[in-house]
């Protein structure tokens, strides 16, 4: 996803001068592609995130088309006031891209679990919230981003996420995309998931299928603004709605799907899957994690099935 | 319009602008009004008809608490209209307490102390990058060097060689609560030299030496230039002055107003007139309890005793 992302750049940043990417020290052996292709649009601002993105701002106040890149909470947390004040109060174009949300970095520490961000982002007004699901999205999304103006934040996985998305071919902020519909089974249930916990859940799906429960499934490349019009659809149509995110629960996806749901006044039920609530102090890898906080595809069907007990 | 007419003005803008709308900050105005006058009188490039003209030169004041002593200069130079500056902190009005973007002539709303810089800085790259030859410009605070960002802009800027950067240090030796070395021990100068800047030190309520500083800033070293403005905190009236009391409290009807105002006109420069009170005010009494809070000696009788002490 990240390589995508950087390649995308690469491509954007030869057709406009404008584009500038600005880095905290990190994106060894990722952004070389970029500094090699266009190395006068590019600048090393150092460890120091809250100038990184205070300079982003005067850049971007001046013209330019600005993505700050980071990893984990750094380019977010680390300078969320410089974001919400510099940034998107002006409404500049300042691309927070971040690489490594939830538990990319694992095994690094609690530090490195990116899972409150959404939540942050999500509540700054003016800025949209970006977390693509798999390649093929994050590719098409920069390219979004770069053209729409204002402040966004753009959550990545890390590299080497497979291509769920296969179809997509135009990118639309604030658009949710359908990757299966339910299949006639007695049971069924509408599964929405945001960011790189994409691969899970098609996962998830394909065994839940096996199970004998339908399931109609979408991406949410967009956390915000919240694609409206499909979850109203969905809550018509379905009496249980799965979000799935690599995240709190408090404030993120769920979150947002929720206050979506419950000023439609459907009977659907929401059931929000996510960190509940804590910090995670134990040492695994992603795929670990995920299984131990219950966002693995094993831990989503276990919940899933529960519903329909 | 001569730099000393406009601090002036400003001066009794920020009496005016404190007094009606009970706000905070008349201490930070009446220590920076010198700076913004040299500034907007003689230094910055600018266009009162046409704010967003692009060869101008970027200014932000990054104490944004300061920002009457902007928003006055920019009514006295034509960005908006005298009689909106009676608005500051009202309903409705564009002219909050801390300075704002939707102001005509304002760039950037600041507030959160430490972030100026950062975005100047990032201005100032951005003309390098395109060949432009405007300045930028931040007024910061001395206070305001607590924040760590200040410090990381202040690497930045060095590295980058950005000589077309000039941050002004309001150093009028208090902060919020205390003198500065009394809440953090300072060595400005020592400090931004460390980091690599083109260091002036001067006294920011002379004239001269502001325009002096100000009025070219390469150097050989393409380095960043700080100019290092020695102030007095509420500079103008004597009850203020040095008293971190009026870093909030508002010149009250009566004897505090009245006193301000006089006190002001006692060195008014040739060529100016008080839109407010043009013959100054009547003598006032002090209250009868010795306006135990209108000085800080009664307020807290041991600041000035420890700013010595310290050094």
């Amino acid at each position: 996803m990240r390589d995508t992302v950087i390649r995308e750049l690469v491509n954007l940043a030869k057709e406009d001068k404008n584009i500038e990417l600005i880095t905290g020290d990190l994106g060894f052996g990722v952004l070389r592609p970029y500094w090699e292709s266009v190395p006068n649009q590019f600048i090393n601002a150092g460890i120091a995130e809250q100038n990184l993105t205070g300079v982003a701002a005067g850049m971007a106040l001046e013209g330019k088309t600005v993505f700050t890149y980071s990893i984990a909470n750094f380019p977010t947390l680390r300078c969320l006031e410089q974001i919400r004040n510099d940034c998107a109060y002006h409404k500049v174009n300042v691309n927070v891209i971040c690489v490594g949300g939830g538990y990319v970095y694992g095994a690094l520490g609690m530090s490195h679990h990116a899972t409150e961000d959404i939540a942050c982002l999500r509540a700054l007004p003016e800025v949209a919230v970006i977390c693509p699901g798999d390649p093929i999205e994050a590719g098409l999304a920069v390219r979004a981003i770069a053209k729409s103006g204002g402040t966004t934040y753009l959550r990545l996985g890390r590299g080497g996420e497979k291509r769920i998305n296969t179809s997509l071919t135009d990118f639309v902020i604030g658009k949710a995309y359908q990757i299966r519909k339910a299949k006639d089974f007695s049971k069924k249930a509408a599964v929405f998931s945001t960011g790189a916990i994409l691969e899970e859940t098609a996962l998830a799906c394909d065994m839940l299928e096996e199970l004998g429960i339908g399931v109609e499934q979408y991406s949410f490349p967009t956390v915000k603004p919240i694609d409206r019009e499909t979850i109203a659809d969905v809550a018509r149509r379905f009496d249980h709605i799965f979000t799935v995110e690599e995240h709190n629960i408090v404030g993120g996806f769920g979150s947002a799907v929720a206050e979506t749901v419950a000023e439609l006044g459907e009977r659907v039920k929401l059931h929000r899957l996510g960190i509940n609530d804590f910090y995670c102090a134990e040492v695994g890898t992603q795929a670990y994690l995920r299984d131990v906080v219950g966002i693995s595809a094993r831990r989503i069907v276990e919940s899933v099935g529960k519903a329909f007990e | 319009m001569k730099s000393e007419q406009l601090a002036w003005l400003i001066r009794r803008h920020g009496v005016e602008m404190t007094h009606l709308s009970k706000g905070s900050h008349i201490g930070a105005i009446f220590s920076v009004a010198d700076i913004m006058a040299v500034l907007y009188a003689d230094i910055l490039k600018y266009d009162a008809e046409n704010p967003g003209w692009d060869g101008r030169d970027r200014f932000l004041l990054s104490k944004g608490h300061a920002g009457a002593a902007l928003y006055a200069a920019l009514a006295e130079c034509g960005f908006i209209d005298r009689e909106e500056l009676k608005t500051h902190y009202q309903n409705g009005s564009r002219l909050s307490g801390h300075v704002s973007h939707r102001v005509p002539g304002v760039d950037f709303s600041t507030g959160s102390l430490g972030h100026g810089l950062c975005v100047a800085a990032g201005r100032a790259l951005a003309a390098k990058q395109d060949g432009k030859s405007f300045r930028s410009f931040a007024v910061i605070g001395d206070g305001e060097c607590n924040e760590g960002s200040v410090w990381e802009a202040a690497q930045f800027a060095n590295h980058y060689r950005l000589d077309n950067l000039v941050c002004i240090v309001d150093y009028n030796h208090m902060q919020s609560l205390d003198f500065c070395n009394n809440t953090l021990e300072v060595n400005m100068a020592q400090r931004w030299a460390g980091f690599g800047w083109n260091v002036i030190e001067i006294d920011g309520h002379d004239h001269n030496a502001l325009r002096a500083a100000l009025q070219s800033t390469a150097n050989e070293g393409h380095k960043p230039t700080v100019v290092i403005a020695n102030t007095v905190k509420g500079k103008g009236v004597s009850f203020m002055e040095n008293d971190v009391l009026w870093h909030y409290r508002f010149p009250h009807d009566g004897w505090e107003y009245n006193c301000a105002v006089n006190e002001l006109h006692a060195a008014m420069p040739e060529g100016v007139a008080d839109p407010y009170t043009p013959d100054g005010c009547p003598e006032a009494q002090p209250e009868p309890d010795g306006c135990r809070h209108t000085v800080s000696e009664t307020y807290h009788p041991t600041y000035y005793q420890r700013e010595v002490d310290c050094k």
